[in-house]
């Protein structure tokens, strides 16, 4: 067996053998086929999918920045809020970080690099007969550094808006086509609640454009129409005070800011820096007003549920896998009995046991390579199939196509065997004598 | 027709001395089934036999005289549970299943009732059977193969399938098979008995020919008429050689035949 399998010309004639006999059974050894190509095609475009998915997550998490800590304001818990409501009329609910948080960050926290808190107020915002749902983003100069966002036309707001609260502002690029169909933005002004602002940039948010559109399309309303001020400005035309007005009611809620992002030198200092956030605003805050949000452990959530994902979609292919290999071997084990006669007579002309065990091996193989090559193929196709006709994105690595393949190999081996060794174990007498 | 008849003389032969040119030496072989419990065959009850190189021998017997089993043992398909077998100066009854196939293929030629070609090979390519587990290049000795099928008339069919040949076509692909390997000698199991009489007479005359051109040839049958070519007759009983005849050629046939096989 070993001599044949080394020169290869004998080994050549051996596998042509092999194809020639399943070719003999055409239907029998496609439908053979089909198992392992079912199986093959699973494993590949399951982890496609699988890797696609886990993609898109890990994008939206970097977004946020690995070096960033976000600090988001939270309406209360149901029960303090009910407390509140059920309080004398005209009483406001007050929560969330404040500017002392702020303060109190930036001199305490080592590796803090700087703060930039953030005012997010929903409004409508107007432009002649256009009038768009926004969030009305109060920040600070140096939001599109940290929040990762580009100016695409104009400014962004300068220190000097900042500190003359200057009805200036920016709008994001989605926003600008809704307002501006025609006209072009700068230089004129937006009317947001009863003041007007003057339009002085246009950014572009680093996520993908069509991808927000999309989700806003399901949602209802766009994600990014945002208009950032200058947050002195959104102090002083706001108030801290926001009043909400719904049917025979009105809720007040008095939130100072509403998200903090605080930037750290670098990945090391996240770390350090996560739970001693956590102690110093528990000191100040009596009930559970914020949360902390930190991408970088996301991050690692996201690849370990990745990772989880992975094994759980690949089990399953591996099971398909695993079934295709008992129809091959229950296929391979019918074909030694048919072909008893066939072993002896090979036998009786000079086939050692190992040579009859190669024979049916080799066949057995090129049947489960033969399934793992068309496998790989449909397996490809299957992904760019899915992502083609859905949003879903797919991603086909390498590693995953190779893990496929070789799978149907071992598997060929391994379900080969014991019909390759039961045909080779015959009695050449018996064998001759069959039929 | 002049016969020498040995009918009187019992079994065993005496074994010749050590240097003579008989090829097959049985002694005292025995072979015996094990059916479980107190169930015991005894298939062959100590055979003495030695076959020269060259000869014509026709092993016969009724059914459960010991001659299947005694083809089985000549053809290294089994081997005795007591005794002997030296086939061409080695000891085959000790050989491991891997020497055995090796030697079914080098030293023995089969040729079937059944023909036993592999239906999914063409005719050329079942010639090249025992070649491929003798590991010989087979595109060096394809020429051979092509000689051989013209030999017995099937030159005009290397690559036709088993199914689209006639029995006695076949069957000779079966005799070309049997003789690429140069065995030491070809072992026919009833090589006639699934053809009709005319075919059959004319795969018998293949089979005489290649014995004309030096070929050691065992044929097993129970047809009187096949048995009436070979030189000598071994009729078997109760598991052990009844009578052992030898017997000239028909006068008629051998002049026939000038040509003679060149293998």
């Amino acid at each position: 067996m070993l001599k044949r399998l080394i020169v290869p010309y004998q080994f050549v004639i051996t596998v042509r053998l092999g194809i020639k006999s399943l070719l003999l059974h055409k239907l029998r050894s496609s439908l053979t086929m089909l198992g392992i190509i079912f199986g093959v095609c699973s494993v590949i475009a399951m982890l496609a999918i699988g890797e696609g998915a886990s993609y898109e997550a890990q994008e939206a998490i970097k977004k946020l920045g690995s070096n960033n800590i976000l600090i988001r304001s939270l309406k209360p818990p149901e029960q303090a809020r009910q407390q509140g409501m059920g309080g004398p009329r005209g009483m406001q609910l007050k929560y969330g970080l404040t500017y002392a948080d702020s303060g109190r960050l930036m001199t305490t926290i080592p590796g803090v690099v700087r703060l930039l808190p953030m005012r997010i107020i929903r409004e409508n915002v107007r432009f002649a007969q256009n009038e768009v749902p926004c969030q009305v983003i109060g920040t600070l100069p140096f939001y599109p550094e940290v929040g990762g966002a580009e100016v695409v036309r104009g400014r962004f707001l300068a220190p000097m808006d900042e500190q003359h609260q200057e009805n200036v502002c920016v709008i994001t690029t989605g926003l600008a086509r809704r307002l501006f169909p025609i006209q072009d933005p700068l230089e004129h002004s937006v009317r947001i609640d009863t003041f007007y602002y003057r339009v002085i940039g246009i950014i572009q948010e680093r996520s993908q454009p069509e991808q927000r559109t999309q989700a806003g399309k399901m949602e209802g309303q766009p994600l990014d129409n945002n208009v950032y001020i200058p947050l002195s400005t959104s102090r002083t035309r706001f108030g801290e005070i926001l009043i909400r007005r719904s049917a025979g009611s009105f809720e007040a809620e008095e939130v100072q800011l509403h998200q903090i992002t605080v930037q750290m030198r670098d990945t090391a200092a996240v770390e350090t820096a996560d739970p001693q956030i956590k102690t110093l605003l528990g000191r100040f805050h009596d009930q559970n007003d914020y949360e902390i949000i930190v991408p970088l452990q996301l991050l690692r959530q996201a690849e370990q549920t990745k990772r989880i994902f992975s094994i759980v979609l690949g089990s399953i292919a591996a099971i398909s896998l695993l079934v295709g290999g008992i129809g091959i071997m229950n296929i391979m084990l019918a074909t030694v009995t048919e072909r008893t006669r066939e072993i002896g007579i090979r036998r009786a002309l000079g086939a050692k046991r190992s040579d009859i065990t190669l024979q049916f091996l080799v066949e057995t193989v090129v049947l489960s390579v033969g399934g793992g090559l068309i496998g790989v193929m449909v397996g490809i196709l299957v992904p760019i199939l899915v992502s083609s006709l859905t949003t879903m994105k797919t991603i086909v690595t390498p590693w995953s196509v190779l893990l496929a393949f070789s799978i149907s190999g071992a598997v060929g081996i391994i379900f080969g065997l014991y019909p390759a060794k039961a045909a080779a174990k015959l009695d050449p007498i018996e064998a001759l004598r069959h039929e | 027709m002049p016969m020498q008849a040995q009918a009187g003389q019992p079994a065993p032969v005496p074994p010749p001395p050590p240097g003579d040119n008989s090829i097959i030496r049985l002694e005292r072989i025995e072979k015996t089934y094990f059916l479980g419990g107190e169930n015991i065959v005894r298939a062959l009850a100590g055979v003495d036999l030695s076959i020269e190189e060259g000869s014509f021998v026709a092993i016969m017997g009724p059914s459960g005289s010991g001659k299947s089993t005694m083809l089985n043992i000549l053809g290294c398909l089994d081997r005795p549970t007591a005794g002997r077998y030296w086939l061409g100066g080695e000891d085959v009854s000790r050989m491991s299943d891997d020497e055995l196939s090796e030697a079914r293929g080098r030293r023995i030629g089969f040729i079937f009732q059944s023909y036993n070609l592999i239906a999914q090979l063409t005719v050329i390519e079942n010639i090249q059977v025992p070649l491929f587990y003798r590991g010989v290049d087979l595109k060096a000795t394809y020429d051979r193969c092509v000689e051989l099928a013209r030999l017995v008339g099937l030159g005009d069919r290397l690559h036709h399938r088993p199914t689209q040949l006639s029995g006695g076509q076949q069957q000779r692909v079966a005799v070309a098979r049997s003789l690429v390997n140069d065995p030491l000698m070809i072992l026919a199991d009833e090589p006639t008995g699934n053809l009709d009489s005319r075919t059959g007479a004319e795969v018998l005359d293949l089979i005489s020919r290649l014995n004309e051109a030096g070929k050691t040839i065992i044929l097993v049958t129970h047809d009187d008429k096949v048995a009436a070519r070979a030189h000598r007759v071994v009729r078997m009983k109760d598991g052990l050689v009844d009578q052992d005849i030898d017997q000239l050629p028909p006068a008629a046939r051998s002049g026939g035949n000038g040509r003679g096989a060149s293998c």
